[in-house]
């Protein structure tokens, strides 16, 4: 064993109740740490997977149409004109198929459906409904948003004349797999639909209006011919969903809308929680390095003559230095191994106290390795660091100031 | 005989600057012999301390030169002067200065591991011999707290040996013993002096003490009395 451990050890070894002070703290620190970020990336991966579960990572439409100036007035002439906006008729995308296929040729964009959508009516036993009719091909359409687990009741399908509704919907007009329903669109057209399935969306306005259909159905109903409306996209990478979109709007033309943007205030809160959970984190840390400091210059202090005898029988003054940085990282290190271990327990126990009516936890926290490998290298370095100043104390003390004390 | 240590013209000032400078030894010519046994005395506040600090090249004097085996000493920097401590000088304190953590045998080492970083067996084998020519075999293993005082000073002798340093420098080396635990440890320095052959310092209060050692240095007032004169003083 070198110089610089066997010493580190041993004066950790000997100091037992300061070691221990100093490795309590950085254990309840790193515990704080750790119980705090499984909690938060629980807490928000959470949040984020039940907002995506029944949207697309990014959504394309046909782009709005713009008036075209009739006239364009020379240099330093401004022209006088009140231009309201147009009304946008059924706007829909023509000829879509070379779109999908640049879009799925993009390598960030894992799966694609294309949707024809628009406002309708659900008629009942004399019972009028406004509903979102929208025209999909299932299987696509699962490969975006899953369906499976939404199922409450029937078959999920979708052939020619069948349709899924949302269990609201059901209620109100009183249908169970097997009934018959009327759509009719705004146009006036109708149709008569089986259901196939009642679905639960996860909020209660999506299940009473949603009704799913086969793309062919509803492209007749809202009299569109072969046109489409939207193209449902899903991306692996779901925080550059933002960027994806930009990427798909200039290739394509199309408008493009990210799950951020569609959800402005949920990212507000999501980055805001973050932000607190970071500011939560940093301060311990700082606590942690504190503590860890003011520990080892005492320890200095208490062994300054041993330090100066030391030094006069000839230790250089970078073994003085590693002795006590090693004792700063030693401390990080096994603090920060004690510390997961709490933060993970607290985190654990959280889940056993925090449940859902149905007894299942109410969110499952993140207890990934990558947390707790930068949580032990970041405990590690803030060790080495508060240990810098007592160390460059200790390897700059005179030997024969020391050794007089 | 060659000498182990010359110094010349040292003269150490202290202050400077707002305090005022006070100028400590005066000017020490001073040559050690190889394998020699010698004792420096004088009074309190005569510099004695100061002038065993430089030998022991733990403080850096404001004017002369000083060859320690040899090297030129004087004008070193720090790393070069902690390396030239490790190598040829051993050194005893009043209070032995064991550190607690560590056993006896442990405490023996330390200079080793100090110096080069790590332990061989050839060393460990050598401090078991030193410790038990100091009658110290059974007790390589307790700590320093478990040790009596002359039995921690035998164990900061050994210490002292284990680099075969070419100079040994005591500090009131048998101070803080009883009269018969001191001349025993006294006694056993001489031994080693004569069986391990290198060269000791002793400061000392004691004249009787001195008077036993082979050559003796009396400082008074930052200067080195001549011979004749140091004889009266005892």
């Amino acid at each position: 064993m070198s110089f610089i451990w066997t010493v580190a050890w041993r004066l950790l070894r000997e100091g037992r109740f300061q070691t221990a002070l100093i490795l309590g703290g950085v254990t309840i620190g790193v515990g704080v740490i750790v119980y705090i970020t499984a909690i938060v990336n629980g807490l928000q991966a959470n949040i984020i997977d039940r907002t995506l579960s029944s949207q697309a990572h990014v959504v394309l439409r046909p782009a709005d149409r713009l008036n075209q100036a009739a006239l364009s007035a020379p240099d330093g002439v401004t022209p006088l004109a009140d231009v309201r906006k147009r009304t946008q008729r059924e706007n829909t995308i023509a000829n879509w198929t070379p779109l999908l296929h640049e879009i799925r040729a993009h390598p960030r964009v894992t799966a694609s459906a294309v949707m024809a959508s628009g406002p309708g009516v659900a008629q009942q036993g004399g019972v009028r409904k406004s509903v979102s009719l929208m025209g999909i091909e299932l299987d696509d359409y699962q490969t975006v948003v899953r369906l499976d687990n939404k199922l409450r009741s029937g078959q999920l399908q979708l052939a020619a004349g069948e349709a899924l509704i949302g269990v609201e919907l059901a209620a109100d007009l009183g249908l169970s797999p097997g009934s018959r329903l009327r759509l009719q669109s705004a146009s006036g057209e109708q149709i008569s639909v089986r259901v196939a399935a009642t679905l639960d969306f996860g909020l209660k306005d999506l299940n009473r209006r949603w009704v799913l259909m086969p793309l062919r159905d509803a492209q007749n109903l809202l009299g569109y011919r072969l046109d489409i409306t939207e193209i449902y996209v899903r991306t692996d990478q779901l925080f550059e969903a933002e960027t994806l979109a930009g990427q798909l709007s200039a290739s394509t033309g199309l408008t493009a809308d990210s799950w951020q943007a569609s959800n402005g205030q949920l990212v507000t809160a999501l980055k805001s929680q973050r932000a607190s959970s970071t500011m939560i984190r940093v301060f311990v840390t700082f606590a942690v390095a504190l503590g860890i400091a003011s520990v080892l210059v005492v320890s200095v202090v208490q062994r300054q003559r041993e330090i100066g005898i030391l030094r006069a029988m000839g230790t250089p003054a970078w073994r003085i230095l590693g002795v006590f940085l090693l004792q700063g990282g030693i401390v990080g290190l096994v603090g920060a191994l004690f510390g997961t271990g709490l933060g993970a327990g607290l985190a654990l126990g959280f889940t056993q106290i925090a449940r859902t009516e149905d007894g299942g936890p109410l969110f499952p926290v993140v207890l990934d390795s990558e947390l707790f490998i930068s949580t032990a290298l970041i405990a590690f370095v803030v060790g080495l660091l508060s240990a810098l100043m007592p160390a460059l104390r200790a390897a700059r003390l005179d030997p024969v100031e020391a050794i007089r004390g | 005989m060659a000498d182990v240590m010359v110094l010349q013209g040292i003269r150490q000032r202290y202050g400077g600057g707002d305090s005022p400078l006070v100028e400590v030894l005066h000017g020490i010519d001073l040559k050690l012999p190889e394998g020699g046994f010698s004792a420096l005395i004088g009074p309190s506040g005569s510099g004695k301390s100061t002038l065993l600090n430089i030998i022991g090249l733990l403080e850096s004097p404001t004017e002369g030169q000083l060859w320690l085996a040899g090297e030129q000493a004087s004008g070193q920097n720090d790393r070069v002067r902690t390396a030239l401590r490790n190598r040829y000088l051993g050194f005893i304190f009043q209070f032995h200065h064991l550190l607690p953590a560590f056993s006896a045998e442990e405490n023996v080492l330390m200079p080793v591991l100090a110096g080069v970083g790590r332990i061989s067996a050839a060393d460990r084998e050598r401090a078991r011999t030193l410790l038990a020519r100091v009658g110290l075999a059974e007790h390589a293993h307790k700590r320093p707290v478990q040790l009596s005082g002359g039995q921690q000073q035998r164990v900061a002798i050994v210490r002292a040996l284990i680099n075969r340093p070419r100079l040994v420098l005591a500090d009131e080396p048998t101070g803080n013993l009883d009269s018969q635990t001191a001349n025993e440890v006294f006694a056993l320095l001489r031994e080693l002096n004569r069986e391990e052959g290198m060269s000791f310092l002793i400061v000392t209060h004691d004249p009787r003490l001195a008077q036993s050692c082979d050559q003796q240095f009396y400082l008074q007032d930052g200067r080195l009395l001549p011979p004749a004169q140091a004889d009266e003083r005892q």
